[in-house]
C-alpha cells in the first residue's frame, strides 16, 4: 500500500503546490498585485454585502427619489428612492454567481473538445472547426438573447447558456495548444506504445495545456462578466427587484441628467472587477510564460 | 599589423545570482588572447561555459549574467566600457559571430541578397551601387554555386550547409578581423561539415582572419584550430598546442574526453566518463573535477589546483598531471557483444516503399500528373534475432521514416515488416495488437523531446508497465525502481521531474521506459546525437549491458559513422531513401565499398590534427531521388556514364553477404 501512497502524493503535491507558488508569483507582479487585490475585495463584497449594505436594497422611499449624495445616502437614491451605494454593493452577487459556476463548465467542455479535435484531426475536426467558425461569426449576444427569450432568465438557464456559447472559442484555443504539444515527440512515443486516444489526452497532453486553458479561463471570465451584464442591461438578465449592475445602469441612464451618481456607482463597480479579472489573467500569463523560459538557468 | 592580441580576456570572472540571493560563478578566472590570424578551439561538455566565454568576447553576456572581475580587450580596448553604438559598430562588422543553427538566425521572408546588402550597408564604407557586385563576390567566396541565382533565394530554400554558408558570407561582409564561431557545424551531415570546415581553414589562412571555435566535437577543434582551451565547469583546465593536448592531453578530463569518442578505425565501445560536472556554485572547496577524476587525492578534494605551465609550454591546471601517464593504462576498450547473423530472423523488411506525396483533389482531377517517386523505396532487409543493425546516412536519407514505419506510426506505400515467424504486422498501430506492439518500442533522438515535461519519472515509467502488464500500486513501484536500477539510476529519481535531470540521466530514463516493455526490437533513432561526447559513450555502453542481459535486438540509425561502427554488427547504407549497401561492418566499414559510403568516410573527421578529411564529392542536398537511374548520380565522384542515369544498378555480392548496389564492378571498386 505504501506505493501507492507514493505513487498519489507524487502527482498531487507538485500540482497543489506549484498553482500555489504560482499564484504567490502572479500576487508579485505590479499587475497581478492590483488584479487580485480588486477581485479580493469584489469577491468579499458578493460575500458580506447582505450584512454590510446600509439598508434593504429592496426598502422603496417616495420621499427621496433621486436623493442626492447625502450622509444618509452615501450615493443618493435611485428612481424608486432606494439607496444606491446598497443596491451597488449588492449587484455583482448575481454575475459573479453565474459565471463562476458557468466558466469551469465552459472550460471542461470547450478545452476537452479543443484537445480531442487537436488529437483526432482528420474529417471531424474539420466539420467541428468550421462550424465553429461559424459560430464565431456570430455578433456572440444575439443566440444568448435567443435563448434567454425563449427559456426564461433563471440562473438555471443562464448559467448553461453562458457555458456553452463561452465554450465555443474555447474550443479553438485548445486545439491550437494541442496542436503544439502532439507534434512533440513523447506523444508520438506515446502512440506507438499502442495508448488509447483518452488516455494520451489524460496523460500527455492535459497536463501540458492547462496552462493555457488556465489563462484563457482568467480572460473568457472578464469576458463574461461583461455580457451578463450587457444583457441585463438589455433586460434579459437578473429580473427586478434583484440588484444587478447591468439593470442599475440600465434604469439610471434614463435619469442621467438629473442624478449622473445613478451611472457612475455601479458603473465603476462592473469596471473595476473587469479589470481586476483581466489583470489578473495578464499576469498569470506572464508567470506561466516566464515559467516555461526559466527551465535553463544559464 | 600591431603585436596586441585582437581578443584579449584576461582573468575574467561571470557569474549570476542564484535563488538564495548568493553570486554563482559561471566562469572563473579565465584568460584567452588570440594573436591577429590565429585559430583557437574552446573544447567542454555542455554547461562548461564555453559559449559564454565566446559571447563574452563581444562584450555581452546572457540575460541574468553580469561580469564579476577581469577584462575583455577587443583591438586593445575594453569592450565592457565602450558605449552601445560602438558595440553596434564592432559587432557584426570588425568582430563577427557564427552561431550554432544559422538557418533561424537567417529573417525567413527576406532573399538572400536583401539580408547580405543589409549588412553590407551596416557595415561596411562602399557605395550603394557596388554593395549588390559585392554581396555576389561574398557568396562566391564561401564557395555557393551560382551566387546570381542564390542572392534571389529564400533561406527556407537552401540547405542546411549552404545556409550555414550564407551565415559565415554575412560574418565576412563586415571584412572581420576576428570571428567568433558557436558549434559552427553541429548539426550538420559529416559531408557538409567537412566541407564547411575547409571553406573556414581557407578564410581563415587568406585573409588572416583570427578566430575563435566553440564546440563540443574534438575532431572539428583538431581539423581547424593550432591551440585548444579546455574548459571544464567555467575554468580552463588545460591550454596548450592541438597537437599536445589531443594527443597526450596533461588533464585527466580531456583524457577523458578523448577516450569517449568512439574511432572510426576501432570497432570497441569507447570509454565513459562517470558523473557529471558540478553545477554553478556546487563545486567543494578543492578540484572542480576530483569527484569524476582516478588520479584524485586528499590534496585534490581539499585545495583548488591553479594553473600552472608545463614543460612542453601548455597551461594545466592539475596536481597529478605528471602522472597521467599511468591513467591511460588503467583505461581500456571494451568490444561491444557481438552476435552472429545466422540466427532466426527478428524482423524482415519486404519491399518497403513509403511515400509523403498524399494526391490531392487536383492531382486526381488531372490525373495525369505523375506522382514523384517515393520518399523510400525497395527496402528488402532481414535482422537477426539479438543483431544490431546499423542504418546510416545522411539527413533527408530516410532512416528515421523506416523506423517510423517499424513501429507503425507511418502507413507504407507497398511493401510488408514481418516479425519473426514470418507473421505480417498490420500497418498501423490501431491495427496492432498489444502483444504485438510490446515487442517492438523506440527511443527517440531527443530526451528533452520524448519525455513529457510534466510527469515525473514514475509517471513516465509507468505508462508502459500499466499498459502491457496492468501493474499497479506496490508492484508497480517495485518495478520501476528495478528498471532504474538497470540503467543505473537511483530510486530517488522517482519523483523528480525530467527538467530537474541532465541530458544523459534523462536519455537513460527514455531507455528505461522502452525496456520497460521488456522488448524484443528496440528501435534506436538518433538516440545519442543530442548527447555530449562522454554521455554518449555511458549510453552506448548500457545498450550493449542491456543488450547482453536481454539478448534485445536493436536498429540503430545514426548519422555518425563511428558511433554506428561502435555497436553494429551490420550497417546498411541509405541514400535518398534507398540502400546503396549492406553487410557485415567490418565489410562495409572495409576497403570495398559503395562510392557513397566511401564519401562519407572519408568526411569523418577524427581528433587528431594530422588526419584531414578527403571531400570526394560536393556537398549539395538533393530534395528528391532521381526518377530513373542510381540514386546517387547526381554526387557519385565515380560515375561511369549514362548507364548510372538510366538504369537501376544491380545487386553484387562481396564475401560474408556485403551486398553492393552499383554498376562498377567489385574489383573495380575495391581498388578505389
Amino acid at each position: 500500500m505504501s506505493g501507492m501512497s507514493v505513487q498519489q502524493m507524487d502527482v498531487r503535491k507538485p500540482l497543489f503546490r506549484r498553482w500555489l507558488g504560482i499564484l504567490f508569483e502572479v500576487a508579485r507582479l505590479p499587475s497581478g498585485m492590483v488584479g487580485l487585490f480588486l477581485v479580493g475585495a469584489h469577491l468579499f463584497f458578493a460575500i458580506f454585502s447582505p450584512w454590510l449594505a446600509p439598508y434593504d436594497y429592496k426598502a422603496l422611499d417616495s420621499g427621496l427619489i433621486l436623493g442626492l449624495p447625502t450622509a444618509e445616502h452615501w450615493l443618493g437614491t435611485d428612481h424608486l428612492g432606494r439607496d444606491v451605494l446598497s443596491r451597488m454593493m449588492l449587484g455583482g452577487r448575481e454575475a459573479l454567481l453565474v459565471c463562476a459556476m458557468a466558466i469551469p463548465i465552459t472550460m471542461i467542455w470547450g478545452g476537452l473538445t479543443g484537445v480531442y479535435l487537436g488529437l483526432r484531426g482528420g474529417w471531424a475536426d474539420e466539420v467541428v472547426m468550421r462550424l465553429v467558425d461559424a459560430f464565431l461569426a456570430l455578433p456572440g449576444i444575439l443566440p444568448l438573447m435567443v435563448f434567454v427569450a425563449v427559456l426564461g432568465n433563471g440562473n438555471e438557464v443562464l448559467t448553461p447558456t453562458l457555458a456553452f456559447f463561452f465554450g465555443i472559442p474555447v474550443i479553438r484555443v485548445a486545439r491550437a495548444a494541442t496542436h503544439d504539444v502532439v507534434a512533440r515527440d513523447f506523444v508520438l512515443a506515446s502512440r506507438a506504445r499502442g495508448h488509447s486516444r483518452l488516455s494520451i489526452m489524460r496523460r500527455e497532453l492535459l497536463p501540458n495545456v492547462f496552462d493555457v486553458l488556465m489563462v484563457e479561463g482568467a480572460m473568457r471570465l472578464s469576458w463574461m462578466l461583461l455580457t451578463f451584464s450587457s444583457l441585463s442591461f438589455l433586460g434579459f438578465g437578473v429580473s427586478p427587484p434583484t440588484p444587478d449592475w447591468g439593470q442599475s445602469i440600465s434604469e439610471a441612464r434614463v435619469y442621467m441628467s438629473l442624478a449622473p451618481w445613478g451611472v457612475l456607482g455601479p458603473m465603476i463597480a462592473l469596471s473595476t472587477l473587469i479589470i481586476g479579472v483581466n489583470l489578473t489573467a495578464d499576469a498569470l500569463a506572464k508567470t506561466l510564460g516566464i515559467d516555461r523560459s526559466k527551465k535553463a538557468v544559464v | 599589423m600591431s603585436d596586441t592580441p585582437i581578443i584579449d580576456i584576461q582573468n575574467l570572472s561571470v557569474g549570476f545570482t542564484g535563488r538564495a540571493g548568493t553570486t554563482l560563478p559561471v566562469l572563473r578566472d579565465v584568460s584567452l588572447s588570440l594573436k591577429r590570424g590565429e585559430c583557437v578551439g574552446i573544447v567542454g561538455e555542455s554547461g562548461s561555459g564555453k559559449s559564454t566565454l565566446a559571447l563574452a568576447a563581444m562584450g555581452f553576456l546572457k540575460g541574468g549574467l553580469r561580469k564579476l572581475e577581469g577584462r575583455v580587450c577587443f583591438d586593445g580596448e575594453d569592450m565592457f566600457a565602450r558605449t552601445r553604438t560602438e558595440l553596434e559598430t564592432i559587432r557584426g562588422g570588425k568582430l563577427g559571430l557564427i552561431p550554432q543553427n544559422s538557418g533561424q538566425a537567417l529573417t525567413p521572408t527576406l532573399r538572400i541578397g536583401a539580408q547580405l546588402i543589409e549588412a553590407l550597408r551596416l557595415h561596411c564604407d562602399l557605395p550603394d551601387a557596388e554593395h549588390e557586385p559585392r554581396a555576389i563576390d561574398l557568396l562566391g567566396q564561401v564557395r555557393l554555386p551560382d551566387p546570381e541565382v542564390i542572392m534571389r533565394r529564400f533561406p527556407h530554400e537552401l540547405s542546411g550547409g549552404q545556409q550555414q554558408r550564407v551565415a559565415v558570407a554575412m560574418a565576412l561582409a563586415g571584412e572581420p578581423e576576428a570571428l567568433l564561431l558557436d558549434e559552427p557545424t553541429t548539426g550538420l551531415d559529416v559531408t557538409t561539415q567537412a566541407h564547411i570546415l575547409e571553406l573556414l581553414r581557407d578564410l581563415a589562412s587568406e585573409r588572416q582572419v583570427a578566430m575563435v571555435f566553440v564546440s563540443h566535437d574534438l575532431g572539428v577543434i583538431a581539423r581547424t584550430c593550432s591551440r585548444v582551451l579546455v574548459m571544464y565547469a567555467g575554468e580552463v583546465v588545460l591550454e596548450g598546442p592541438s597537437r599536445e593536448v589531443l594527443r597526450k592531453p596533461l588533464h585527466p578530463y580531456p583524457h577523458g574526453l578523448i577516450a569517449s569518442i568512439p574511432r572510426l578505425k576501432d570497432p570497441c565501445l569507447p570509454v565513459a566518463l562517470d558523473g557529471r560536472p558540478p553545477s554553478p556554485g556546487g563545486g567543494g572547496p578543492g578540484c572542480a573535477f576530483a569527484n569524476r577524476c582516478a588520479l584524485a587525492d586528499d590534496q585534490c578534494r581539499t585545495t583548488a589546483p591553479s594553473l600552472v605551465k608545463t614543460a612542453c609550454g601548455s597551461l594545466v591546471r592539475c596536481f597529478h598531471h605528471d602522472q597521467i601517464g599511468t591513467l591511460s593504462n588503467t583505461i581500456s576498450r571494451r568490444e561491444p557483444a557481438h552476435h552472429d547473423s545466422s540466427g532466426d530472423d527478428a524482423l524482415l523488411l519486404h519491399e518497403l516503399a513509403i511515400s509523403y506525396h498524399r494526391s490531392g483533389l487536383f492531382d486526381r482531377l488531372f490525373s495525369g500528373s505523375e506522382s514523384p517517386p517515393n520518399t523510400v523505396d525497395e527496402i528488402t532487409l532481414s535482422i537477426a534475432q539479438g543483431e544490431t543493425l546499423g542504418l546510416v546516412g545522411e539527413s533527408g536519407s530516410g532512416k528515421s521514416t523506416i523506423l517510423k514505419a517499424i513501429a507503425g506510426l507511418l502507413k507504407p506505400a507497398t511493401g510488408q515488416i514481418k516479425v519473426a515467424g514470418g507473421t505480417p504486422l498490420p500497418a498501423n498501430v490501431e491495427g496492432r495488437r498489444p502483444e504485438q506492439l510490446r515487442r517492438i518500442q523506440m527511443i527517440f533522438q531527443n530526451p528533452d523531446e520524448s519525455l513529457n515535461p510534466r510527469q515525473t519519472i514514475a509517471e513516465i515509467l509507468a505508462q508502459p508497465l500499466r499498459l502491457y502488464y496492468g501493474l499497479e500500486g506496490q508492484a508497480l513501484f517495485d518495478r520501476s525502481v528495478e528498471l532504474l536500477d538497470t540503467v543505473r539510476l537511483s530510486a530517488h529519481y522517482m519523483d523528480r521531474l525530467p527538467s530537474q535531470l541532465s541530458g544523459g540521466e534523462k536519455q537513460r530514463v527514455a531507455v528505461a521506459r522502452a525496456f520497460a516493455a521488456e522488448p524484443e526490437i528496440v528501435l534506436c533513432d538518433e538516440i545519442t546525437s543530442a548527447l555530449d561526447v562522454s554521455v554518449q559513450a555511458a549510453v552506448l555502453e548500457l545498450l550493449d549491458d542491456l543488450k547482453r542481459n536481454n539478448d534485445t535486438t536493436y536498429i540503430f540509425v545514426s548519422h555518425d559513422l563511428a558511433v554506428v561502427r561502435a555497436l553494429s554488427d551490420r550497417v546498411a547504407v541509405l541514400y535518398q531513401g534507398r540502400l546503396c549497401e549492406f553487410g557485415p561492418a567490418e565489410n562495409v566499414y572495409g576497403s570495398t565499398s559503395h562510392p557513397y559510403t566511401e564519401v562519407l568516410l572519408n568526411a569523418v573527421l577524427e581528433p587528431d590534427p594530422d588526419e584531414a578529411p578527403t571531400l570526394t564529392a560536393e556537398d549539395v542536398v538533393e530534395l528528391s531521388p532521381p526518377a530513373r537511374g542510381c540514386p546517387f548520380q547526381r554526387r557519385c565522384p565515380c560515375k561511369i556514364g549514362s548507364q548510372c542515369d538510366n538504369d537501376t544498378p544491380p545487386w553484387q555480392e562481396a564475401e560474408g553477404g556485403h551486398m553492393i548496389r552499383c554498376h562498377i564492378p567489385l574489383s573495380e571498386l575495391d581498388q578505389k
